[in-house]
């Protein structure tokens, strides 16, 4: 995961609720077991008057001018539901979105936006509304939203925080507790050996 | 002090809280499809980390198989082969279980891990699926997490998490005839919201839960996904027992003193609370897009967000029932175990679906499933009511460039989602039980499986 710093970025309205990860990547989308080249379907059903020939649809925000190059989206209320496919985060990443502020996520679409150095910011929905089109700065470090002369406070787990900040990858911080891991493993062998099939054999 | 299920299972996975505001938790499962396993698996590899303990680790291929007779590796879905080869390879290379496409075994994974016995009461399960809830029926805590969650469980055992908030939905009461877990869970979702359950760990509760039978179980908490819940779970009990013992990853019996300890203390404090009569719930549809935008099938379209309706070409006050359908759809992790394709059968047998239908079709969740169902006739009473009878797989619960549904049709389906373009683009979906799918099939138009009971 790349460190995240500061964002500045004019915000993008998507503000529908219940944008589902079908909608982010449709599964048609996913033509390979890697994690690149999705940017390209992102959306797709929206983005695109013709989804297989790429013909855009120019109503759609993220094909106006005044999206190109935005690296901010505001979304709606229970934003990132659905499937659990990591591919909605990665295809917005590679898209270059690097934050998402809406009024609540799913929690698996959090999770994962959380393990790939995309921002999720949960605001009351009169504050996203209001953020529409406008500059907008995001500070991880001291957890701040600001556009303008206002700002506003956003709660994230300090353990996800760190590990964007610093760039971490959870396995590497994880395997620093291989010690304590097998000994919890020794202990719950002998406590619930049904969980174990591969010692039986 | 008094504790929830939910606390007995974390505490006793509680690996370590390294201080950094979340704990390490042991996870005892997991479980992959070839949709999603291969990425998390392929990764791995090239990053030279082995998956620590391969003998709790198990696969499927089930999301884009092909549920046509006679299959192999090929499938409809572009570069669907692709996915199946890859997880073949890898779950060989990692020394994974995996249950593959022709194998006995092969099902949907929230199918087939009860089934075998996978899933036990007290354990964790993961799965790079949304539908891991489902599993928690069993008492387990189960979950949906993304390919990087699914590869540091599958590398460490483990996965870092924050304790969740907890919810108990109480269902008291006593259903209705020919209203099901699925309406329940419908129910729930209307009323309380897709968010209702945002970040929480939900207890299904109260003597309606407890009368349901496993497999209705398992479709109540199916869709605790879609009420944004990180889980649910229902205590385990003499039926939860009865269902497991001897299964081939299961113990032989569940006669020791521990399995009697996975329970919520009757004093313990939940986060949130919601109670439902379940005698006031009907059996319910979707009419829009999302699948808190559901109404009981007599009722009338309320008014909702215009690009709902839009896109599913219904207008506030439109009636449900009578609205024309152009394909009905059983099957999916919500709804194609026995007892689904039972109660389904009992309304179609003797009758045909309408000739107005383009396609109906009826997915068994399992090879299993799908023996057990013909071994009772069930093929044929479908059949001979219209119905293809596939084998099993997820099927058309989504669309992934393969098979599909007529253009612009209107689907009658058994599944979790009516997402705009989930079951196809410009697909019009409505979910629904198995019977009021059954009944809408033979009527041609959304009907009420009440009245086809009664007839």
């Amino acid at each position: 995961m790349k460190p995240v710093s500061t964002i500045t970025s004019p915000a993008v309205p998507l503000l529908r609720d219940n944008i589902d990860t079908d909608t982010i990547i449709p599964s048609r989308e996913m033509t390979t077991t890697g994690r690149t080249g999705l940017a390209d379907g992102l959306f797709a059903a929206w983005r695109y008057t013709d989804a297989a020939a790429r013909v855009r649809d120019p109503s759609f925000v993220l094909n106006q001018r005044d999206a190109i190059g935005t690296r901010l989206l505001l979304g709606g209320r229970n934003f990132g539901c659905g499937s659990s496919r990591e591919h909605a985060v990665w295809a917005l990443v590679e898209f270059g979105i690097e934050a998402i502020i809406a009024p609540s996520f799913a929690p698996i679409f959090k999770a994962n936006c959380l393990r790939n150095g995309l921002v999720p910011i949960e605001l009351p929905e009169d504050v996203v509304r209001s953020l529409q089109w406008a500059m907008v700065t995001i500070d991880l470090a001291s957890q701040t939203v600001s556009a303008g002369e206002r700002s506003w406070h956003f709660g994230i787990a300090p353990e996800a925080k760190q590990m964007m900040l610093e760039g971490l990858d959870a396995i590497d911080l994880t395997l620093k507790a291989r010690r304590a891991i097998a000994h919890w493993l020794a202990r719950d062998r002998k406590a619930r050996p049904w969980i174990y099939p591969g010692d039986a054999r | 002090m008094a504790h929830t299920l939910f606390d007995r299972i974390w505490q006793t996975h509680l690996v370590a809280a390294p201080g950094t505001g979340s704990s390490l938790i042991a996870v005892d499962r997991v479980f992959l499809h070839e949709r999603t396993g291969a990425a998390a698996l392929r990764r791995m590899a090239e990053l030279g980390r082995p998956v620590l303990d391969p003998a709790r680790v198990f696969a499927v291929m089930d999301h884009i198989v092909d549920t046509r007779s006679g299959r192999g590796d090929g499938t409809l879905m572009p570069g669907g082969e692709g996915f199946i080869t890859e997880t073949r390879a890898a779950c060989a290379a990692a020394g994974i279980t995996l249950f593959d496409v022709n194998d006995r075994d092969q099902g949907i994974v929230h199918v087939i891990s009860p089934e075998l016995g996978i899933v036990l009461p007290g354990t964790t399960l993961v799965a790079p699926d949304s539908h891991t809830c489902t599993q928690g029926a069993f008492g387990a805590f189960a979950w949906g997490i993304g390919s990087s969650e699914a590869e540091h469980a599958m590398a460490t055992g483990t996965l870092r998490l924050s304790k969740p908030a907890q919810m108990r939905v109480r269902f008291h009461g006593t259903l209705a005839p020919a209203v099901t877990a699925k309406d329940m869970a419908l129910h729930l979702i209307a009323h309380c919201g897709t968010g209702g359950g945002k970040g929480h760990v939900v207890e299904f509760a109260g003597d309606a839960v407890s009368a349901l039978d496993m497999e209705a179980r398992m479709t109540l908490c199916n869709m605790a996904t879609e009420f944004s819940a990180i889980s649910a779970l229902v205590a385990p009990d003499a039926k939860t027992f009865a269902y497991l013992a001897g299964r081939r990853y299961a113990p032989a019996d569940f006669d020791g003193p521990y399995w009697q300890t996975l329970a919520t203390d009757a004093a313990a404090v939940f986060d949130a609370e919601v109670a439902i009569d379940a005698g006031t719930i009907a059996p319910m549809v979707s009419w829009g897009t999302s699948p808190e935008q559901a109404v009981p099938v007599h009722g009338t379209v309320p008014q909702g967000p215009q690009r709902a309706h839009d896109y599913i070409g219904m207008a506030a006050g439109q009636r449900l029932q009578g609205t024309a359908i152009d394909a009905a759809f059983i099957g999916s992790c919500t709804n194609s175990r026995l007892s689904d394709l039972r109660r389904a059968a009992a309304i179609v047998e003797g009758r045909r679906i309408a000739p107005g239908i383009r396609k109906a079709l009826v997915v068994p969740g399992s090879m299993a499933v799908k023996r057990a169902a013909e071994a009772e006739g069930l093929d044929k009473v479908f059949e001979a009511a219209g119905f293809e009878w596939r084998m099993s797989g997820c099927s058309l619960c989504f669309y992934a460039g393969g098979e599909g549904f007529p253009d612009g049709a209107r689907v009658i389906s058994s599944t979790n989602r009516n997402f705009e373009g989930r079951q196809g683009p410009g697909i019009r979906t409505h979910i629904a039980s198995p019977e009021t799918v059954a009944a809408s099939a033979l009527a041609g138009a959304i009907a009420d499986p009440r009245k086809v009971l009664a007839s």
